[in-house]
C-alpha cells in the first residue's frame, strides 16, 4: 500500500489513514455483497468493534511504552486485572470518575512492582511478568472476597457516561437536537456510500467518554514518545541505554516512568472492562487474556501507536462481529476476507521473490476459500481464535519486516558495558 | 557451610516475607493469622491430607519440569498450559477408542500425550528458528488456539455417544470412557505398607511414580549427558555454545519438543483418575508449573520441594474453606507473593555471590603480586 506513489506518501498521516479506512470499508462492502449478509458494515458492528477494541488498545499502548524503554511487560494482563478490580471498587465507593482514577492507579501500582523487580533488582523481565500475572488475580480474588463478599464478582457499577456527536450522529447542543446526517445518508441505501455512513455512525453515536479518552491516547502517546524530550530519552533507554547514560540520561528513572505508565494504561484498560461500557462489574476472568492480545497488538503494529490501534480494531471487529452474529453468517463471510487477504500476501511474496512464503500463503488462501465455499456458517471456536491466528500469520509472513527496540528484554546495569 | 547458608537464605527470606505480608492481609480483614496457619499445618499432619497434597503436587511437578527444560535454554515456553490441555484431550480420546492389553494400552496413551504435547510445543520451536518468532509470543498465541480453539472444537466433536434414552449430564459428559486396561494403576496399596490406612476414595495416583522417574531422568539428562551439557551451555552462553559446535537451531527445536512432551504428561494425572477427559478438566496447571519452576530454580530437587509447597497451599485453601478461620483466597496470595519475593531474592543473592567472588579474586591477585 505504501508503494502506491510518492505523492500519496507525502500526504498527512491522518488523511492516509482515512484512505486506508475507506479502502477497508470498501473491501467489507464487496465481501458483504458476495456473502449473503448485511452485518459487516452496520452501525451495531462498528460500535461493538470500538467497545471491544478498547482494552486491547490500552494494554497495547501500555506495552508500547514499556517496550520502547526496553522492558518487556508480559505482566500487562495482571495489571489489567488490578485495574478491573480497583476501577470497580473505586466506582462503587467514590463514584465513576474516581473509579477511573483509582483503577488507573491500581494498574500503575502493578507497573511499579514490575519496575522494582526488573530495573532495581534485575530480575528477568519475563519471569517478573509471569509472577505478576499470578499475583494480581490472586490479590483481587482475596480483596473481592473480603470487600464484595464474593471472590469472583462485585455489584454493578455506574459509568462516566457517553456522548452523541452533533450534526454527524444527531447529538444535542444545549438541548437542541442537531440533524442526524449520517443516519440520513445511511438510509439512502447507496452501495458503499451508505455503508460508510452507517459504519461511521456506529462509532460516533453513544460513544462512551472512556472510548474517547482511549482513542485520544493514541495521538497523545505518539506525541509524547516522538515529539518530546521525555519520549526521546525514554526511547534511548530501549535502544542504546549506554549511549543515553553517556549523555547524562538517568536510564533507571526513564525505565521506571515507562513501566509505571505502562501499568497505568493497562489499568485503564481494566477500568473499561469493569465499566458499563463492557461488563458493568468486576467479574473474575473477564480480562480474558486481553493483556496478552495487547502485547500481540504491539508486535502486529510494529511498535507504533497507529499500528496498535489498527490491531486492536481488527481484534474488536472479529470479536464484536461474533457476538452480534448469532447465526454465524457474517463470521462466515469473513472467511472470504481471510482468503482475499492471504491471496494478497501470496501475491506480495511472489513479487518479492519469496517463493516459500508465496506458496504457503497461497495454500492457506485456497484453504480458506474452499472452507468458505463448502460451508454455510463457521463454528464459534473459529471466531474465538481468529485474532490469535491472524497475529501468528502476520508474524509468520512479516516477522522479518518488524523492528523491535534494540535493547528490548535486556537487563541494564548502570556503569555496565 | 557459608555457601549452603547463602543458597538457603533466598527461599527462607522469601518465605518469611510472604508470611509477614499474608499475616498483614489476614489481620487487616479481621482474621487471626495464627489460627489460619495452625489449621493449615494441623491438617497437613494428617495422612489423608498428605495424599491430597501428593496428588496435587504430581501434575505441578511435571508441569514445572516441562517449563524448566525451556528455561534452561532461555526459551520461555509459556505454552505448557495449551500443550497439556490438548495432549490430555487427544490421549483420552485415543485411549477411549482403542482396546489393547494393559501395558500396551497405557503405553499408547502415554505416547499419544507426549507426541501431541511435543508437536504443539515443537511448532513454536520451528516458528522460532525458521521465522524468528519469539517463543513467548508464539506460545501465548498457541495457548489460546489450543484451549479456546482446537480443544473447544474437539470436546464437542468427541463427546461420547449416549445410551438409549440417556441425556447429557455431569456424569456422561466427556470423551468415551477409557477401559480399565488403559488406566495406570494406583499405588495406594504400596504406600499403605509404609503408612496407616488411607481412605478408600482417596487413592495415590500412579503418576507420582512417573513424575519421580521424569525428575530423575531430567537430572541425569541435564548433568550426565552431552545433550544436557549442550542444553545448559546454550542457555548460559549461546555464542560460546555455537562456537563449541552445538547447532543452535536444532537445540531450540529439540528442547521445545522435549518440553512439550513432558507437558503432555501433566493432564494424564486427571485423565487416569477420572477415566476420560471432561470439559471441566483442571486448567491453570501450566501457569502454576511456571511458578513452581521459578521457585525451584529449575533444579529437579528444588522443583520437587516447590511443587509440594504449592500443593500444600492449594489443598490448604480447601481446608480453610471448611474451617472458616480465614478466607481461602489468602492461599493464592501467598503463592503469588512467595513467587515474586523468591525471584527477587534469588537475583539479590546471585549478585552478592558474584561480588564476593570478584573480591576474593582481587584479594588473591593482590597477595600474588605482593609475594
Amino acid at each position: 500500500m505504501t508503494a502506491l506513489s510518492p505523492r500519496f506518501n507525502a500526504l498527512p498521516t491522518a488523511i492516509k489513514w482515512m484512505v486506508y479506512a475507506l479502502l477497508g470499508i470498501l473491501l467489507l462492502t464487496i465481501v458483504q455483497s458476495i456473502g449473503a449478509t448485511d452485518k459487516l458494515t452496520s452501525a451495531p458492528i462498528s460500535r461493538e468493534m470500538l467497545r471491544w477494541s478498547l482494552p486491547v488498545l490500552l494494554a497495547g499502548l501500555g506495552g508500547l511504552f514499556a517496550d520502547r524503554a526496553g522492558v518487556v511487560n508480559i505482566g500487562l494482563e495482571g495489571m489489567m486485572i488490578l485495574g478491573m478490580w480497583f476501577g470497580a471498587w473505586g466506582a462503587l465507593e467514590y463514584g465513576p470518575w474516581a473509579g477511573v482514577v483509582i483503577g488507573t492507579v491500581g494498574g500503575a501500582a502493578g507497573g511499579l512492582l514490575h519496575a522494582l523487580a526488573t530495573v532495581t533488582f534485575g530480575v528477568d523481565q519475563i519471569i517478573s511478568g509471569v509472577a505478576i500475572n499470578i499475583l494480581a488475580p490472586a490479590g483481587t480474588r482475596y480483596l473481592s472476597q473480603e470487600v464484595f463478599g464474593s471472590p469472583t464478582q462485585s455489584p454493578r457499577t455506574t459509568g462516566i457516561g457517553d456522548w452523541d456527536v452533533p450534526f454527524l450522529a444527531g447529538g444535542s447542543i444545549f438541548g437542541w437536537d442537531s440533524p442526524d446526517i449520517l443516519l440520513t445518508v445511511a438510509n439512502w441505501n447507496w452501495w458503499f456510500v451508505s455503508d460508510v455512513a452507517d459504519f461511521s455512525r456506529g462509532l460516533l453515536r453513544g460513544t462512551s467518554i472512556l472510548a474517547i479518552i482511549a482513542v485520544a491516547l493514541v495521538p497523545i502517546s505518539a506525541w509524547v514518545l516522538w515529539r518530546t524530550r521525555f519520549g526521546l530519552r525514554l526511547r534511548i533507554s530501549g535502544e542504546q541505554p549506554q549511549a543515553g547514560e553517556s549523555q547524562g540520561v538517568n536510564i533507571y528513572a526513564y525505565k521506571y516512568a515507562a513501566v509505571i505508565i505502562s501499568g497505568a494504561l493497562a489499568g485503564l484498560g481494566g477500568v473499561v472492562i469493569s465499566s458499563p461500557e463492557l461488563s458493568g462489574q468486576f467479574l473474575e476472568g473477564n480480562s480474558g487474556g486481553r493483556g496478552f492480545i495487547g502485547l500481540a497488538a504491539v508486535i502486529f503494529g510494529n511498535w507504533r501507536p497507529l499500528g496498535i490501534l489498527l490491531g486492536a480494531l481488527l481484534y474488536g471487529y472479529v470479536f464484536g462481529l461474533d457476538l452480534k452474529d448469532l447465526d454465524g453468517t457474517a463470521s462466515h463471510a469473513l472467511l472470504l476476507l481471510n482468503a482475499i487477504a492471504l491471496g494478497g500476501v501470496a501475491a506480495w511474496a511472489i513479487t518479492r521473490r519469496r517463493a516459500t512464503d508465496g506458496v504457503l500463503a497461497g495454500l492457506l488462501a485456497v484453504g480458506a476459500l474452499i472452507w468458505w465455499l463448502a460451508s454455510e456458517t463457521v463454528p464459534g471456536w473459529w471466531s474465538n481464535i481468529l485474532p490469535y491466528v491472524v497475529v501468528l500469520l502476520v508474524l509468520v509472513f512479516f516477522a522479518q519486516r518488524l523492528r523491535e527496540p534494540a535493547a528490548i528484554g535486556q537487563a541494564y546495569r548502570r556503569g555496565g558495558s | 557451610m557459608r555457601r549452603i547458608l547463602m543458597t538457603l537464605a533466598a527461599p527462607l527470606g522469601a518465605l518469611l516475607l510472604t508470611l509477614i505480608i499474608s499475616s498483614l492481609a489476614l489481620w487487616a480483614f479481621g482474621s487471626n493469622p495464627w489460627a489460619a496457619y495452625g489449621d493449615m499445618l494441623g491438617h497437613a499432619a494428617k495422612l489423608d491430607t498428605q495424599v491430597d497434597i501428593w496428588n496435587r503436587a504430581t501434575p505441578l511437578y511435571l508441569s514445572a519440569i516441562a517449563a524448566s527444560i525451556g528455561f534452561r535454554m532461555n526459551l520461555f515456553n509459556i505454552g505448557v498450559e495449551g500443550q497439556y490441555f490438548l495432549a490430555a484431550l487427544v490421549a483420552a480420546q485415543v485411549g477411549g477408542l482403542v482396546s489393547l492389553p494393559q501395558v500396551l494400552h497405557i503405553a499408547v496413551i502415554f505416547l499419544v500425550a507426549m507426541a501431541v504435547g511435543g508437536a504443539w510445543a515443537g511448532l513454536a520451536g520451528v516458528l522460532n528458528v525458521t521465522r524468528g518468532i519469539n517463543v513467548v509470543i508464539s506460545t501465548i498465541m498457541l495457548n489460546f488456539i489450543a484451549v479456546s480453539g482446537l480443544a473447544a472444537w474437539w470436546i464437542t466433536a468427541w463427546q461420547a455417544e449416549l445410551g438409549e434414552g440417556e441425556s447429557l449430564s455431569a456424569t456422561n459428559l466427556g470423551t468415551t470412557p477409557i477401559h480399565d486396561s488403559g488406566l495406570l494403576p494406583h499405588i495406594t496399596g504400596f504406600v499403605e505398607t509404609f503408612t496407616g490406612d488411607i481412605r478408600d476414595n482417596n487413592p495415590v495416583s500412579g503418576m507420582l511414580v512417573v513424575a519421580l522417574l521424569v525428575g530423575i531422568g531430567y537430572h541425569v539428562l541435564l548433568n550426565r549427558t552431552t545433550f544436557g551439557f549442550d542444553l545448559r551451555s546454550s542457555g548460559m552462553n549461546p555464542f560460546a555454545a555455537r562456537a563449541g559446535g552445538v547447532p543452535p537451531k536444532r537445540m531450540i527445536v529439540v528442547a521445545m519438543i522435549l518440553s512439550g512432551a513432558v507437558a503432555g504428561l501433566v493432564g494424564l494425572v486427571e485423565v487416569f483418575e477420572i477415566g476420560k477427559f471432561r470439559p471441566n478438566q483442571i486448567q491453570g496447571l501450566g501457569f502454576a508449573g511456571i511458578g513452581v519452576a521459578l521457585l525451584g530454580r529449575n533444579s529437579p530437587l528444588g522443583m520437587a520441594f516447590a511443587a509440594l509447597l504449592f500443593g500444600f497451599l492449594d489443598i490448604s485453601s480447601v481446608i480453610l474453606q471448611q474451617t472458616g478461620t480465614a478466607s481461602r483466597e489468602i492461599v493464592v496470595i501467598m503463592q503469588g507473593i512467595l513467587l515474586l519475593a523468591a525471584v527477587v531474592a534469588y537475583e539479590v543473592v546471585r549478585r552478592i555471590k558474584i561480588r564476593e567472588e570478584a573480591r576474593a579474586t582481587a584479594e588473591a591477585l593482590a597477595q600474588g603480586v605482593a609475594a
